[in-house]
């Protein structure tokens, strides 16, 4: 049965402390441009976020590099494999080392929080079952919620479905997780305890975790470098000391929360008065 | 011609054209997708509980209505059916009418429509839903197909339940139509088992039947997971997804027993 380590290709040995590229990475859905040249790279074992507004292309980011979308152009690489050109076989081999927190949680509606979390355990291993079980309880345990074991997704707030689902996530212990806003939806404390439990996990089983989000603070606070994404670029980058004392507006403006500023808080559109007034 | 009437019959041609158009490029995808769907199987019957647990949901929890219809059908036809014999006088051969009606074409045809708005529409809600709520995805970025973990297993349930509907919904018809000619009417028991046993051939009429409803259960699954899984992602896009299982299915249906009927068909030496 096929074991759970993400396969190093021979490419990787080449830089082997870059767990993902992406260069000059341009993408589109049908006419409407999303990222147009986006280029990073998130070292081995670090905490990176990407951080941008509503829309500015942070979950499309997240869908190239698993491989759910090919870019227009430019290159999407991970663990030194090139993610497009990958076919359907060497793409699952790929993501079997790949945990993914979805933004809307994405649990099995149809099996209870156990079952979620025991999926990919089942799916991908032969463990015994009594093996899962415990493998099951220590994810459940770390997000706080052991006791929601038997429950149905239905039963639970938003907040603790988005605690499974990051259980769920790293249920196979794999080496790159992608959190797509982990944050959101959560009170201060599981907020915390969350921000925490990324570095911990990251630190004690030397993963690479890529966090999307829009919470400045929390991230300052847990990740070793971030991306900040706008209208399809990249607008600035650092670690967070460079960021608290970055002086570039658009980073200010994150940082500040103003709604005025050079990232747009309006979707592009015609002007306001000629819409409102567009029926004369 | 006028022009305005020329370009009014331009553009229905046009509206004609372009609906054949999707019609057999959807065609094509469904053909395309019924093939993928053969080719993850051996997934679903590696893991049997999955399909067993689909065939639960379509099979079992299809029974009351498939039961309840059946036994009215039944005794509606047997009815209907002495309410014509008798002016023949051959009010014996009710057992006879009311088996040969059910396994050749009642019993497929209508335990098949059933079968499509009952389990159906349930498939590709559900499977609708999975992909609106990005179930499928998730599944995807954990290198588990969803073809094979959530489309095969319900293409299998549905398949394997239908054809044992139909032959339910035959029995119970065929007891319906029993009890009130045999029970309420007063027709000789011994003549009208006797007329049904003689008169019905294996070969040509029940497996005949049983040919019917694999072909329906097969269309009505195919359907139903194909509808499924390139609905919408959206709650409209899901309810337009069931309303069309139910509303292709049964068309489908139709359409394939009077084709399979006139291949089967002996009456005119052909
Ligand atoms: N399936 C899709 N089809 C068409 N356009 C899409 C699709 N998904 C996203 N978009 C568009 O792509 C842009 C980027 O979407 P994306 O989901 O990546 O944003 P995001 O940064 O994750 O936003 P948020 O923080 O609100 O989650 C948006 O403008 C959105 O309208
Ligand atoms: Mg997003």
């Amino acid at each position: 049965m096929p074991d759970t380590r993400l396969p190093v290709a021979p490419a990787a040995s080449r830089c082997p402390d870059i767990a993902v590229e992406l260069d000059n990475v341009t993408f589109g859905y049908d006419a409407r441009t999303v990222l147009s040249g986006i280029t990073m790279s998130i070292p081995r074992g670090k905490v990176v976020a990407i951080m941008g507004g509503s829309g500015s292309g942070k979950t499309t980011i997240l869908r190239l590099i698993g491989g759910q979308l090919k870019p227009r152009s430019g290159r999407v690489i991970v663990a030194g494999q090139s993610v497009p050109d990958l076919d359907r076989e060497a793409l699952f081999e790929m993501r079997r080392g790949l945990g993914m927190l979805f933004q809307f949680g994405a649990l099995f509606t149809d099996m209870t929080v156990f079952e979620n979390i025991a999926f990919a355990l089942r799916e991908h291993t032969e463990l015994p079952e009594e093996i899962i079980r415990d493998l099951v309880l220590m994810k459940l345990q770390a997000v706080g919620l052991r006791g929601t074991a038997p429950l149905k997704p239905a039963a639970l707030s938003g907040g603790m479905a988005r605690r499974v689902a990051l259980a769920r996530a790293i249920a196979l212990d794999p080496m790159l997780v992608m959190y797509d806003e982990p944050f959101a939806g959560l009170d201060p404390i599981s907020l915390g305890v969350v921000g925490q439990l990324i570095r911990r996990l990251n630190d004690a089983l030397g993963i690479t975790s890529v966090v999307v989000t829009h919470d400045v603070y929390e991230s300052l606070k847990m990740v070793d470098y971030m991306y900040f994404v706008a209208e399809g670029r990249i607008v600035a980058q650092g670690t967070p000391a460079e960021i608290r004392a970055s002086d570039e507006a658009y980073v200010r403006q994150f940082v500040d929360g103003e709604a005025d500023g050079p990232v747009p808080f309006h979707d592009p559109a015609p002007a306001y008065a000629d819409d409102l007034f567009a029926h004369d | 011609m006028t022009s305005a009437a020329f370009l009014g019959l331009a553009h229905v041609l046009r509206r004609l054209g372009a609906g054949t158009l999707a019609f057999i490029t959807r065609l094509g995808f469904a053909t395309r997708f019924a093939l993928a769907v053969i080719r993850n199987s051996p997934a679903a019957v590696r893991r049997i509980h999955l399909t067993l647990r689909e065939l639960y949901f379509a099979g079992v929890l299809s029974l009351i209505i498939i039961l309840v219809s059946g036994l009215f059908v039944g005794m509606v036809l047997a009815l209907q059916g002495y309410d014509v014999l008798i002016r023949y006088g051959a009010d014996e051969s009710l057992g006879i009418l009311v088996a040969l009606s059910l396994v050749r074409e009642l019993g497929p045809v209508v335990a098949g429509l059933l079968f499509a708005s009952r389990a159906g529409s349930a498939i590709t809600a559900e499977i609708g839903l999975m992909k609106a709520t990005e179930q499928l995805s998730a599944m995807e970025m954990m290198a588990v197909d969803p073809m094979a973990r959530v489309v095969a297993p319900r293409f299998w349930g549905g398949l394997i339940a239908m054809p044992l509907l139909a032959a339910l919904f035959s029995t119970l018809g065929i007891f319906g139509a029993y009890l009130v000619g045999v029970k309420l009417i007063g027709i000789d028991a011994g003549a009208f088992w006797g007329n049904m046993q003689a008169g019905v051939d294996f070969r040509f009429d029940v497996l005949n039947g049983i040919i019917k409803s694999f072909v329906f259960g097969t269309a009505v699954s195919v359907i139903a997971v194909f509808e499924g899984y390139v609905a919408k992602p959206t709650a409209e896009g899901v309810s337009s997804a069931t309303t069309k299982t139910v509303v292709v299915s049964s068309l489908t249906i139709l359409a394939l027993d009077f084709v399979l009927t006139v291949f089967m068909f002996r009456g005119l030496g052909v």
